[in-house]
């Protein structure tokens, strides 16, 4: 079965949790012997791992040029061969010559989330409709709304059946103040896919009441989590027997709840003396946060060390002892499978997506600062409560790999098309 | 021996905890949510307890002494019902006075001091004894541990305390071969009797009487009692040990459970099946052997062991924490305490941080996981050892605390004595010599009306002026008592802070 599939972001380039959940889906399906995956990136780095295949959609032409092969060789990066240009070139379906394009005939990608993010949008979705002519495959799959335009002109194209991927919503991303652009986008992607997997049944929901979907082409369809490498398994965890360190780490931001652990922490605080907190990342909120902080008077025992990328992010878990995610509304959230793989409690919120799939986490609702706290305390305060969480946590996550995922998907894809 | 059934019904309600956040340890001492308790134990009460309790002693009535029935209540559970449900206790001296029913003892908090501390359990057990009594005029012959806890241990330590028999389960990895409808002994002491649950025939009434998947359902009374007819005739002895809430509240009144019951007798009549009481089986009956228990077993879960209590670690810190002040509380005078560790003890507190996964619907009340059940737990937990730990110093041990204890009641016991001795003396010699008394100055002539010893040493002290008498009076005997004692309260500092000093003063200062 061949699959082509949009996606926006790709390790080893990572902006989000995006990048990381298109890697684990599509590695999780290239464990299956016949299957093959065509991906399609705005502006991959030629870094990516090989397990698939990549179309950097900046590499495809959409207006003719007549460059001679030596040329074009010369012109082309490692993983696309002049061939490939030749075979796309012939597939050029308009007259775009009106665009704005570059000598290859191609159209530039600024990559990421830039300021023209709608342009980009469309541009993908134009060079998508070259792609669609050129390949063979058998279904579409498309990942978060940036490529539903591109997936829907796929199927527009081909007639194959279109699966997408809805990651997050905007109900989710703007505490229900959506962006009517955007949400037009979300809504007519799903309006013509003929299955919208949904990382939680919370973000299922949300497709279903929110969007106005069929429930019967919905389902949930939960993330996983690779395994950690040796060298991120053999990061020390720091002897916290005299005091203890509680740690946020996300986007600071309204939809990740910051400011109830901050208030957590300062109801905490009134009582113990051995806990530290700490807020990593960064963030449109951050120093509302710092302000906070500095209000409630706890900032001697608060710190705000940054953004954490690579490998600070899991000496950031080891060093915890509690791991809080207090998303307002969460559709997945794979940071506290991370923590609990570095064996660090994690305490979640219920309006997040991953804790269908979590039993040894402590949930609490995340406006319930109160119950937040006290979950704090008992895990600082209690060892046999870690050392449970942190036991059974590490066997629990350890059962939820991405392969089950690709064999979960894979039986979607049979039942779009009527293979069953 | 015709075939006998013995009957019996469990009471037990714990006090509900209430939402208690650690910003409270230390300012909010009472922890338990009044509304729950009175609203659960009504709806139990008026579902099951009454309409089952009129039922038994419906059955009673109309079977003449035929019918037998034994019932046990935890303190804690009785507890409840004096304050919200008197109605039950009621129902429950008319079912007495019927004479059909036992009451048998268990610990008075249904909790697992069994487990945990030897002490403690015979404490509470001889307590329940007592409340027994004194609401029923029973005095209980046969023990029923908390959830039918038993171990070869245990069996022991309940013959110590003189009971004759006792329940427990008839689980199949104890069992093996052997059945349960004989009487068995207990490993470590051959006079104590015990019957055992058959499982089976109980469960079938308690959790599979309305089950309409099950395939014997619709359940009648004929041919239930028809079952235990076609038992192998050499076994006799049919144990269906139950809480009284399944009847009403496992299985639903709208099954018609009740009706169900009360044509058992009739049937069981017909067929020449006869009622036991506990105690009647434990002194009649004879043993068939004894029964090896090595591990705790109960009537919990499919494993019918300790799991659901202390199958994970945190249960065990839980209970290890709890238990680590059980000398402590039982030296104490606090009622309030004692209280508390009453209640804190139930065995549901535990149950409500199990992780295991049962086929059964898990209620765990207000909490939403046993991680939430753990942190309300020790919460409360935290505030009540805090409370306890004032009462006497930390660093003390136990025994060494409850000798000084000991000795300083005795002690103060003592001087009292020797106090009243003197008045009397005293009074004897203001008697014979108020001379004495008048001039003030002149010494008494102790030798002639002292016949004792002592008491011409009292009289010595006699000889002072009245006004200087009555200060230094018990010299001696304060300077005598006064080494031994400083040294001892100096040993306590919080006790000659802490009042129960203030005592032994008040004594010395008399």
């Amino acid at each position: 079965m061949r699959v082509l599939m949009f996606g926006w972001e790709f390790p080893p380039k990572i902006y989000g949790g995006l990048a990381v959940a298109s890697y684990g889906i599509t590695k999780g399906l290239s464990l299956q012997p016949d299957m093959e995956t065509i991906f399609c990136l705005p502006k991959p780095t030629g870094e990516e791992e090989s397990f698939l295949k990549i179309i950097g959609m900046n590499q495809v032409p959409i207006v003719y040029k007549g460059h001679d092969y030596d040329y074009v060789k010369h012109r082309l990066p490692n993983y696309m061969t002049p061939e490939e240009y030749y075979h796309f070139r012939d597939h050029i379906y308009a007259d775009f010559s009106y665009m704005h394009t570059n000598d290859m005939g191609c159209m530039e990608f600024a990559g990421g989330y830039p300021g023209n993010l709608h342009e980009e949008i469309n541009n993908f979705s134009i060079i998508s409709g070259v792609v669609a002519r050129a390949e063979q495959f058998d279904i579409i799959h498309a990942h978060d709304w940036l490529t539903y335009p591109a997936g829907v002109h796929a199927k527009m194209v081909s007639g194959k059946p279109l699966c997408i991927h809805v990651h997050a919503t905007d109900f989710d991303r703007s505490r229900g103040k959506v962006n009517p652009t955007v949400y037009s986008i979300e809504k007519n992607g799903m309006d013509h896919a003929d299955c919208i997997m949904c990382v939680s049944e919370l973000t299922r929901q949300t497709v279903i009441k929110e969007y106005h979907q069929d429930p019967r082409k919905c389902f949930a369809m939960h993330n996983a989590v690779y395994p950690l490498s040796q060298d991120l398994l053999d990061i020390p965890r720091p002897d916290h027997s005299k005091e203890k360190v509680v740690t946020f780490l996300g986007r600071i931001t309204m939809q990740k709840g910051p400011e109830y652990f901050v208030e957590a922490a300062a109801l905490v605080l009134q009582r113990t003396h051995n806990i530290r907190f700490c807020m990593a990342g960064s963030g449109d909120m951050l120093e509302a946060m710092i302000e906070l902080v500095a209000r409630r008077g706890i900032a001697d025992r608060f710190h705000f060390p940054g953004f954490q990328r690579g490998r600070q992010v899991y000496e950031t878990y080891k060093n915890s002892d509690v791991f809080v995610m207090p998303s307002v509304s969460e559709p997945f959230g794979i940071a506290p499978l991370e923590a609990m793989q570095c064996g660090t409690p994690s305490i979640i919120s219920k309006q997040s997506g991953c804790g269908e799939i979590l039993e040894k986490v402590i949930k609490v609702d995340y406006w319930d600062i109160h119950a937040m706290a006290d979950a704090i305390y008992s895990i600082c305060t209690n060892p046999s409560l870690f050392k449970y969480l942190q036991e059974e946590g590490i066997k629990e996550v350890d059962e939820i790999t991405w392969e089950k995922v690709g064999l979960r998907i894979r039986k979607l894809y049979n039942q779009c098309l009527g293979m069953n | 021996m015709a075939k006998t059934i013995c009957l019996y019904f469990e009471i037990h309600q714990i006090i509900h905890l209430k939402r208690y956040r650690f910003f409270d340890i230390g300012r909010d001492h009472y922890y338990y949510d009044d509304y729950e308790n009175e609203r659960s134990i009504n709806d139990i009460a008026e579902h099951s307890y009454v309409p089952a309790l009129q039922t038994l002693i419906e059955m009673a009535k109309e079977n003449g002494k035929f019918f037998k029935v034994a019932l046990s209540l935890s303190g804690v559970g009785l507890e409840q019902l004096e304050m919200h449900a008197p109605q039950v206790i009621d129902l429950l001296q008319e079912l007495n006075s019927t004479g059909c029913v036992e009451f048998l003892c268990e610990p008075y908090s249904h909790g697992l001091a069994s487990l945990g501390n030897e002490e403690s359990f015979r404490d509470e057990c001889m307590r329940m004894k007592a409340k027994i009594k004194e609401l029923f005029g029973q005095s209980p012959k046969v023990f029923r541990n908390s959830s039918l806890i038993y171990s070869d241990e245990i069996g022991a330590q309940v013959a110590a305390m003189g009971f004759k028999g006792m329940l427990t389960e008839g689980a199949k990895h104890i069992l093996g071969w052997k059945s349960p409808h004989f009487i068995y002994n207990c490993a470590l002491n051959p006079n104590l009797k015990l019957l055992l649950r058959d499982y089976k025939l109980s469960d079938d009434i308690s959790l599979r009487f309305n089950n309409s998947d099950w395939s014997e359902y619709p359940l009648f009374a004929d041919k239930y009692v028809d079952w235990i007819a076609a038992l192998p005739e050499e076994e006799n002895v049919i144990n269906i040990f139950m809480e009284l809430c399944a009847l009403g509240i496992f299985q639903p009144l709208s099954s018609n459970i009740l009706q169900f019951l009360k044509a058992i007798p009739a049937c069981a009549k017909a067929r020449g099946i006869t009622f036991s009481t506990p105690s009647e089986l434990c002194s009649k009956g004879k043993s068939v052997g004894s029964l090896d228990v090595p591990y705790n077993i109960s009537w919990v879960d499919e494993e019918r062991n300790t799991s659901c209590w202390l199958g994970n670690c945190m249960q065990r810190e839980a209970f290890d924490k709890l238990y680590s002040v059980a000398d402590r509380v039982r030296i104490c005078t606090d009622r309030r305490i004692k209280q508390d560790w009453d209640y804190l003890q139930a065995s549901n507190n535990f149950r409500f941080m199990t992780t295991k996964h049962t086929s059964v619907g898990m209620n765990r009340g207000i909490y939403d996981s046993p991680y939430d059940a753990f942190t309300n737990y020790m919460n409360i937990l935290g505030d009540f050892i805090n409370r306890v730990n004032a009462l006497y110093p930390i660093d003390m041990d136990n025994e060494e605390l409850n000798s000084l204890l000991t000795t300083i009641k005795n002690q103060g016991e003592e001087i009292e004595a020797k106090d009243r001795k003197i008045e009397k003396l005293q009074a004897e010699l203001e008697k014979y010599h108020p001379s004495v008394y008048k001039t003030k100055e002149e010494p008494a002539p102790a030798k002639g009306t002292a016949t004792k010893k002592p008491v011409a040493k009292k009289a010595t002290t006699a000889k002072r002026p009245r006004q200087q008498r009555k200060l230094q009076r018990p010299k001696r005997l304060r300077q005598r008592n006064n080494e031994s004692c400083d040294n001892l309260i100096a040993d306590i500092p919080s006790l000659a802070s802490n009042g129960a000093g203030d005592d032994c003063f008040l004594l010395f200062a008399e």
